[in-house]
Formats: C-alpha cells, sequence, structure tokens
C-alpha cells in the first residue's frame, strides 16, 4: 500500500473525500425502525485545511467522524484518503497507518478513556502503538508536549492521574493531546473544546491553527460554537437531519448563509454583550430522521417551503464557486428552471 | 409559592437561621464557609475553599469558571454525591431547613429526588446504558409514586418532545442518541417532576444555539410557573448573560466575585472576571487574534502564597504577592481582590 504511509508524497487530489457515504441505524428492536443518521453525504477535506461541521443537535456530526475513524462501517458510500478507498485497508498495519494519521478526538470524554489507567499509561499505549520509532525516554517527552499543548500543567503530574481525577474540559484535553501525539494528518476533532472556559478554548483553537500553519495538519472541527468556527476555520460545513445542507468558504457561509437552516442557526448566535433575541421556545418538529422519505428534511420548520420541498430531496448546487447549498428555493437547480449553477444564482430577498 | 420573577438576591450580611423551619421568603439553599478536599500524593488539593452562597426560590444563579476551578465539586458537595478521595473539610449546605453534610444516606434519598434534580457533566455517566429512555423515566416516576402506564408514558412523551427529542427515542438506549440529546434527556429527566432545585452542570453544552435557546426559554417558563430555584454551571456566557440572575465567579476553589448579573456584565471587578469577559471571539466583529488569560490554571495542590490569582494578574502587586484577599463586600456584589481592601494595593486604583 502506499496512500497510508507518512512518508509518501501527497496526490494532488484532496487529503480525503467521501462519495455518498450513508450510515443507517436499526432502532425499536425487531418491529424497528431505520434512522438515517447520514444520507448520501459527498465531502472533501484539503490538505492543511481546517473544516468546521456545525449542525443541529443530532444531525449526524459525530456519525460522520465515526465513519471517517473508521468506528463504524458506512451502510454504502465511500470513503477516499489520499487517493485511496479505505475500505481496501484490510492488513492490520494499513488500518493502524490509517488510524495513526486519522485520529479521532471523541465527543464524550467521560466514556472514551479507561478509569482504570492513569493518563500516563494512555498516552504511552497509544504512542507505542503509533509512533514505533520513540523509544521510552521519547515517550515520555512527547506526552508531555503533548499534554503541555493541552494546558494540562504540569504534564508531569497529569501524567501519574487517573482519569476520575480530572475535571471535564481537563479529561476532554487529554484525547486531544493524545490525537496530536500520533503525529496526524487529519484530526477528526468531535467538539474537543465544549466543556472549555474561553481562555483555554482560545488556547486550543490557537495549537489546532499553528498546526495547521506549521504543520500542515488539516482538521474536521465538530462544534456548536460557531464563532470559534470562524476563528479557526477555512470552511464550514452545515448538516442537518443526515444531510450536508450547505458548505462554504467560512466567511461567505456566515455572512451570506444560503440554506434557511443555516440562517436560522446564525441568527440564533448568541452575543453576550447584547439583549436576548430569541424568546420563542417553539423547537418545532424534531427533524425526522426515521423513515423520512423524499423532501427536504428541514420543510416542517422551514418559513420558505413550497410543494416541491416535499416531493423532490434538494440537492448541494453551487450558488458561487465552492459554496453550494441543497435548497429549491434559495437555490434553485437547473431542474427547476435556474440559471446554471456556476454563474452564481441571485438569492431571492438579497439586495 | 408564588410564580414571580426572580426574587432580589438575599442580603449576605446575615447568616440564615439554621433551625427554622423554610418559609416562603426564605432562602432554598444556603451554603456555608463549604470547604472540599481531595486527598492525593502531592497533599490535599482545596477544589472548594469556603464558599457561601444564598439562593432564593425561583432564582437562577449561574456558576462560571476555568475548567478545573472546582465548578463540579462546589455542585456534587450540594448534592452530596462527592465520593473519597474528596472530603468535605468544613462548613455546612442547608437544604429545605435540613444541613446536608450531616444526612444520613436513607434521609438523602429522600431529599435528592423530591426536593432537588441534578443533571450532571457527564450525560453519559449519569444515564443507565443498559435501560431504555422509557424504562429510566419510568423508574425515575416510580420513585415518586406514579406507576400508572398510560400516565408514565403520556408524561415522558410529553417532556421529551417539550426537549425536541422525536418520542420513537423512547425505545433507544443512550449510546444510540446523539450527544446533545444525551444531554436533553437529562435535561427531560429533572423535569419530569417539580422539584424546589435543579442544579445543572454544563447541561447544554453539547447543543446547537437554536436548540439551547429554546430549551432555555423553556426552563425560564417553567421556573416561572413553578418556582424552582436553579444553579447552572456553564462556560457560555451569552447563557449567563441572557437567562442568569446572579453570577458566581470562581478560581481555584474560591469564590472570587458574585454579583447581579446585568452589573457584572456591565462592569466586572475582579481582574479574572475581567479577563475573562473580554475574551471570547465575536461572530461578526474583526477577526482579531485571541490571546485569554496569559499563563496557567494553578495546581489546587500548591496555590501561589498571596491572592491566587497573582501569578496572572495584570494588576498584581507586591501586596497580592504577601497577602491573601477577603470577599469584600460592596453593595450587592462581593469580590475577593486586594483592589477592594483598604489599603487597595500601593494606592493603585481599582
Ligand atoms: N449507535 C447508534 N445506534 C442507533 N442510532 C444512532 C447510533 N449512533 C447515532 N445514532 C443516531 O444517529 C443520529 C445522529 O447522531 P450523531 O451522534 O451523529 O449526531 P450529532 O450531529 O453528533 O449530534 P450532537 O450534536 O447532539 O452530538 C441520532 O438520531 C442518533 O440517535
Ligand atoms: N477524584 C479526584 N481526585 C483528585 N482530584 C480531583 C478529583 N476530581 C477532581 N479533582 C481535581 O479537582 C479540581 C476541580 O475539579 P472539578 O471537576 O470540580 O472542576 P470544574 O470546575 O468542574 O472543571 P471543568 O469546567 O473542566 O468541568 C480539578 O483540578 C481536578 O483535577
Ligand atoms: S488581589 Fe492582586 S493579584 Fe489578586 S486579583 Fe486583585 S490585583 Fe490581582
Ligand atoms: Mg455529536
Ligand atoms: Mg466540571
Amino acid at each position: 500500500m502506499s496512500g497510508a504511509d507518512g512518508a509518501v508524497p501527497a496526490t494532488s487530489g484532496p487529503l480525503l473525500a467521501t462519495r455518498g457515504l450513508t450510515r443507517h441505524f436499526r432502532i425499536g428492536g425487531l418491529r424497528g425502525h431505520t434512522l438515517h443518521a447520514v444520507d448520501g453525504l459527498d465531502l472533501t477535506i484539503a490538505e492543511r485545511e481546517i473544516v468546521a461541521l456545525v449542525g443541529e443537535s443530532g444531525s449526524g456530526k459525530s456519525t460522520v467522524a465515526r465513519l471517517l475513524a473508521m468506528v463504524y462501517r458506512p451502510t454504502s458510500g465511500e470513503i477516499v484518503f489520499r487517493g485511496q478507498s479505505v475500505s481496501s485497508f484490510k492488513r492490520r498495519r494499513d488500518l493502524l497507518g490509517y488510524r495513526s494519521q486519522v485520529p479521532m478526538v471523541f465527543q464524550d470524554p467521560f466514556s472514551s478513556l479507561n478509569p482504570a489507567h492513569t493518563i500516563g499509561y494512555h498516552m504511552e499505549r497509544g504512542l507505542k502503538l503509533h509512533r514505533p520509532e520513540l523509544d521510552r525516554e521519547g515517550r515520555r517527552s512527547e506526552a508531555e508536549r503533548v499534554l503541555q499543548l493541552a494546558g494540562l500543567v504540569p504534564p508531569s503530574a497529569v501524567l501519574a492521574k487517573y482519569p476520575f481525577e480530572l475535571s471535564g474540559g481537563q479529561r476532554q484535553r487529554v484525547g486531544f493531546a493524545q490525537a496530536l501525539s500520533f503525529k496526524p494528518k487529519l484530526v477528526l476533532a468531535d467538539e474537543p473544546v465544549s466543556m472549555l472556559d474561553v481562555s483555554i478554548r482560545i488556547g486550543l483553537l490557537n495549537v489546532m491553527t499553528s498546526l495547521r500553519d506549521d504543520q500542515h495538519v488539516s482538521l474536521l472541527y465538530i462544534t456548536h460554537d460557531i464563532a470559534s468556527a470562524r476563528y479557526v476555520s477555512d470552511r464550514v460545513l452545515v448538516m442537518y437531519a443526515g444531510h450536508l445542507v450547505e458548505h462554504g468558504p467560512t466567511d461567505e457561509v456566515l455572512h451570506q448563509p444560503l440554506h434557511p437552516y443555516t440562517r436560522l442557526l446564525l441568527s440564533a448566535v448568541p452575543d453576550p454583550r447584547a439583549e436576548l433575541k430569541v424568546t420563542s421556545s417553539d423547537l418545532g418538529e424534531p427533524p425526522r430522521v426515521v423513515g423520512p422519505g423524499e423532501g427536504c428534511r428541514f420543510r416542517w420548520r422551514c418559513p420558505l417551503a413550497q410543494d416541491v420541498c416535499g416531493r423532490v430531496t434538494p440537492r448541494l448546487q453551487e450558488a458561487t464557486p465552492g459554496h453550494a447549498a441543497a435548497c429549491h428555493v434559495t437555490v434553485p437547480g437547473p431542474a427547476a428552471g435556474a440559471a446554471p449553477a456556476a454563474q452564481g444564482a441571485r438569492l431571492p430577498g438579497d439586495a | 409559592m408564588s410564580p414571580q420573577a426572580p426574587l432580589p438576591p438575599p442580603s449576605a450580611a446575615e447568616a440564615p437561621d439554621v433551625a427554622a423551619p423554610r418559609t416562603a421568603s426564605g432562602p432554598v439553599l444556603s451554603v456555608q464557609d463549604l470547604s472540599v478536599s481531595y486527598w492525593g500524593g502531592a497533599g490535599p488539593a482545596r477544589a472548594v475553599d469556603q464558599v457561601n452562597l444564598e439562593l432564593a426560590p425561583g432564582e437562577f444563579v449561574a456558576v462560571v469558571g476555568e475548567s478545573g476551578c472546582g465548578k463540579s465539586t462546589l455542585l456534587f458537595s450540594i448534592a452530596k454525591l462527592l465520593t473519597p478521595p474528596a472530603e468535605v473539610t468544613g462548613g455546612q449546605v442547608v437544604f429545605g431547613g435540613q444541613n446536608m453534610v450531616a444526612m444520613t444516606d436513607k434521609q438523602l434519598r429522600a431529599v435528592r429526588w423530591r426536593g432537588m434534580s441534578v443533571v450532571m457533566q457527564s450525560a453519559m455517566n449519569a444515564l443507565n446504558p443498559v435501560a431504555s429512555v422509557r424504562a429510566q423515566f419510568a423508574d425515575a416516576m416510580k420513585a415518586h409514586g406514579e406507576r400508572r402506564k398510560d400516565v408514565v408514558l403520556a408524561r415522558s412523551e410529553e417532556v421529551l418532545r417539550m426537549v425536541g427529542i422525536d418520542p420513537v427515542h423512547l425505545s433507544s438506549y443512550p449510546h444510540q442518541l446523539s450527544g446533545g440529546m444525551r444531554q436533553r434527556v437529562m435535561i427531560a429527566m429533572a423535569l419530569l417532576f417539580s422539584p424546589e432545585l435543579i442544579l445543572m452542570d454544563e447541561p447544554t453544552s453539547a447543543l446547537d444555539v437554536v436548540a439551547q435557546r429554546s430549551l432555555m426559554v423553556q426552563v425560564k417558563q417553567l421556573q416561572a410557573q413553578l418556582g424552582f430555584a436553579i444553579i447552572f454551571v456553564t462556560h457560555d456566557m451569552s447563557l449567563v448573560s441572557h437567562f442568569s440572575d446572579r453570577v458566581v465567579v470562581m478560581y481555584a476553589g474560591q469564590v472570587v466575585e458574585q454579583s447581579p448579573t446585568r452589573p457584572l456584565f456591565d462592569g466586572p471587578m475582579h481582574p479574572y472576571a475581567q479577563g475573562l469577559l473580554e475574551a471570547f471571539p465575536s461572530v461578526y466583529g474583526p477577526r482579531v487574534p485571541l490571546l485569554g488569560i496569559p499563563g496557567n490554571p494553578p495546581d489546587l495542590a500548591q496555590l501561589p502564597q498571596g491572592c491566587n490569582f497573582n501569578p496572572r494578574c495584570p494588576r498584581a502587586t507586591d501586596r497580592c504577592r504577601a497577602e491573601s484577599p477577603r470577599l469584600v463586600e460592596l453593595g450587592d456584589r462581593r469580590v475577593r481582590c486586594l483592589l477592594y481592601e483598604p489599603g487597595g494595593t500601593d494606592g493603585a486604583k481599582p
């Protein structure tokens, strides 16, 4: 194999791409239903790129990360890493190589560390597996280096602790530090800063940008903190109910959101200095991902919904180069009689 | 209990009468000089250091502070959920007229579910991994004497809808839910009944802002109807700003500032609180480099001489490196910083 080996130069394509990535779950026992956690997802992550993945709670973000980390198998679709389909990684060595290069930071730091072992044990074990070139001494200093980077100080004291001796935010940073110790190419970071105060959060965000800038590491940064996504990411992906509904350069998505869900999301971003804007407690219908059928999954909550939205699932259409959304109304496709996508469709309501 | 807007903060000066039965106007909870240490190899780490806190019925108090400063430990000690090596080394927690610190397990069980609900920071740890959501709700309701199947089901569906989860997930197990869905299930459980006090430890950190906002608005509406008090630990300053009546700022186990919410945002007094409020990035303003608060969080087992914040404080002077500040009362606010004590820090003005 060639792709999953750090020594081989990258191909010109994206670092990672998915085609039609889909994952369904059976829930509710025998008489159960099919839950569409992720449906037909096409995404790309370039070398040296931070891609933020945002979206509604339960929309499938963690499932995407777990699919990319090969924790879950896709129901269908493909993941291509440096030009190679990850489903071709069968031998232990190839899988290990992939996992070293594409580590995942799990969302729940309380269940991802074994309570029976110290942080030192966890770090040591990971390093033994993923950095065989390091000797005992080297592993120790690498462990201390990454803990320090994550603001866990003094690192020597942290190494001696058991997971239950750490606070929520401290555990969260252990997971992040561990991923860094593997010398990754792409870190799948699932809400890595959700339990951190602003100051430590900023420290970690700065670690992320310098990883990208200095070591050419890419990140998939899953977050609910839109301000931090804006601060670190090059591109933003927005998910709703298992679908990718919008993606594009960060500033474009945040300043000219195309999809009605993205607009709703951004309109709810709070400003602590200003008065509370949202005063409605109406959550709307929970998104239907159990046996969803055809049509746009946002239509029950969408202020712009039309007949077609209930019949045809909208596909991603580019409005401007690199900025696409899946909405019949704001980005009408060629089928709906609009101008070809690449020419930049005008939005209704845009002055 | 009147479904009123939050009451004014209780006067901090007088200690509540412990023996007196709770009256409508008395505090729901009174934490007095509470200290908690973890006993470890490096000696005791004092995660809660002489904390005083009172909550009036219907009040919403936010607790903020750096990761590792002792917020969860404080909530755990209020709910009497601490386990060794944690130990309450002093003070008391008076809830419903009784000192929780001295309570037996049996007395405690009754109080905990009837009077107090807890939403823990780790929803995954708090939920039973091998029981469906339906079964966990039914168990909780059984503990409250409700066994009628139709009532249990109807109420379960109702609270799930309230937090924006499709009721098909009643048959789901915790691992089948997303992070934010698990948090919402925990909140729904706390709302199955109407306790007098709900302790919430970062209950919405895994929620998108749309869900978070509407959930919080609902919690506030329920609070206005039912009059329960809330202690809410969070890192999200906009939640604090929009939903809390009062804020407690912790640093290294101590309360360093306590204030009604608006005045704190208009003018934080403690240098740590000032740094905290300046630090957060904006979605729309210019994209400037972010600095945060320089320096590292302190090691609770090896605190500096003098003020705990002095190694990182932009205002620190020699006096700060020698003398520990007291919690000074200034009107309805309290602050622990020598700048506000007589003599100040060598005449420097706050
Ligand atoms: N192992 C599983 N079995 C069954 N259903 C699952 C499983 N994992 C996830 N799901 C379902 O898939 C959907 C997407 O979950 P996922 O964890 O990917 O959401 P998310 O976008 O990460 O949400 P959050 O922001 O709340 O963490 C949810 O409806 C969830 O119930
Ligand atoms: N079982 C334990 N043994 C020893 N030390 C502990 C234990 N549990 C917590 N600590 C320490 O006590 C301090 C306070 O922890 P706590 O969980 O209360 O912090 P927190 O303010 O809730 O932080 P976070 O915001 O990260 O959740 C931390 O520095 C932690 O390392
Ligand atoms: S007492 Fe001194 S070091 Fe402590 S916060 Fe005040 S000015 Fe800073
Ligand atoms: Mg998730
Ligand atoms: Mg905590």
